[in-house]
């Protein structure tokens, strides 16, 4: 059974028309003891589906440490939104619910490759020179 | 949530996380989430709610000077 229904799948293939540039999703995950990466896996191929500009890959927690490296996850399911480069988004647990808009924005963000946020903050974000790691904790409801 | 993946964006030093809270609960005890969204800033400091881009920015960088 889909997680996205059928109107669902309709705007969200309405909002990924404006994607120009690629996206890549990267999804960690493995089979058990993980209550969220089955699904999570599987809304990140029903998401996939909807924008040519979108590809998918799937590695496995336990097993790809090579990527699990490479993209310094730490914990499962993780979703990395990729566009030209890795800009440093991460999603850790399945994107739905209240997640599920930051997700298609980011997605959006990414395949632009760039943000709408005033040059004031941008300019003073150009100048950090010391690695910031923000954890924004939400719920799904 | 948006803000902090689009300040990663911007600066190659930024990483933006967004933790789903009930499936990772041993994170929220960690870091003492008791509403949503709150906002880590390299272990120590805390941004509580959703804030305009102003005031994260000015929040993220006073968290980010908080030595431990």
């Amino acid at each position: 059974m889909p997680i996205l229904n059928e109107r669902d799948r309709r705007e969200v293939q309405e909002q990924l028309m404006i994607l120009t540039g690629s996206v890549k999703l990267v999804n960690f995950t493995q089979e058990l003891a993980c209550q969220y990466c089955r699904e999570t896996e599987q809304l990140l191929r029903e998401v996939k589906e909807l924008s040519d500009k979108i590809s998918l890959e799937v590695y496995n927690f336990q097993l790809d440490k090579e990527k699990v490296a490479e993209y310094r996850v730490d914990k499962i399911p993780a979703t990395v939104v990729e566009g030209s480069k890795d800009y440093g988004i991460r999603f850790y647990g399945i994107p739905l619910g209240y997640e599920f808009v930051p997700f298609l924005e980011a997605v959006k963000d990414v395949s632009r490759g760039s943000t709408d946020l005033t040059p004031e903050t941008r300019a003073v974000l150009a100048g950090v020179r010391e690695p910031v790691h923000l954890q924004v904790f939400t719920t799904p409801t | 949530m948006r803000l902090a993946h689009q300040f990663a964006m911007e600066s190659d030093f930024i990483t933006g996380d967004a933790v789903e809270a009930t499936e990772f609960p041993h994170l929220a005890q960690r870091y003492q989430v008791r509403a949503v969204p709150r906002t880590i800033v390299n272990e120590l400091g805390a941004i509580e709610g959703a804030l305009p881009e102003s005031r994260f920015l000015e929040g993220v960088l006073a968290a980010a000077q908080q030595k431990d």
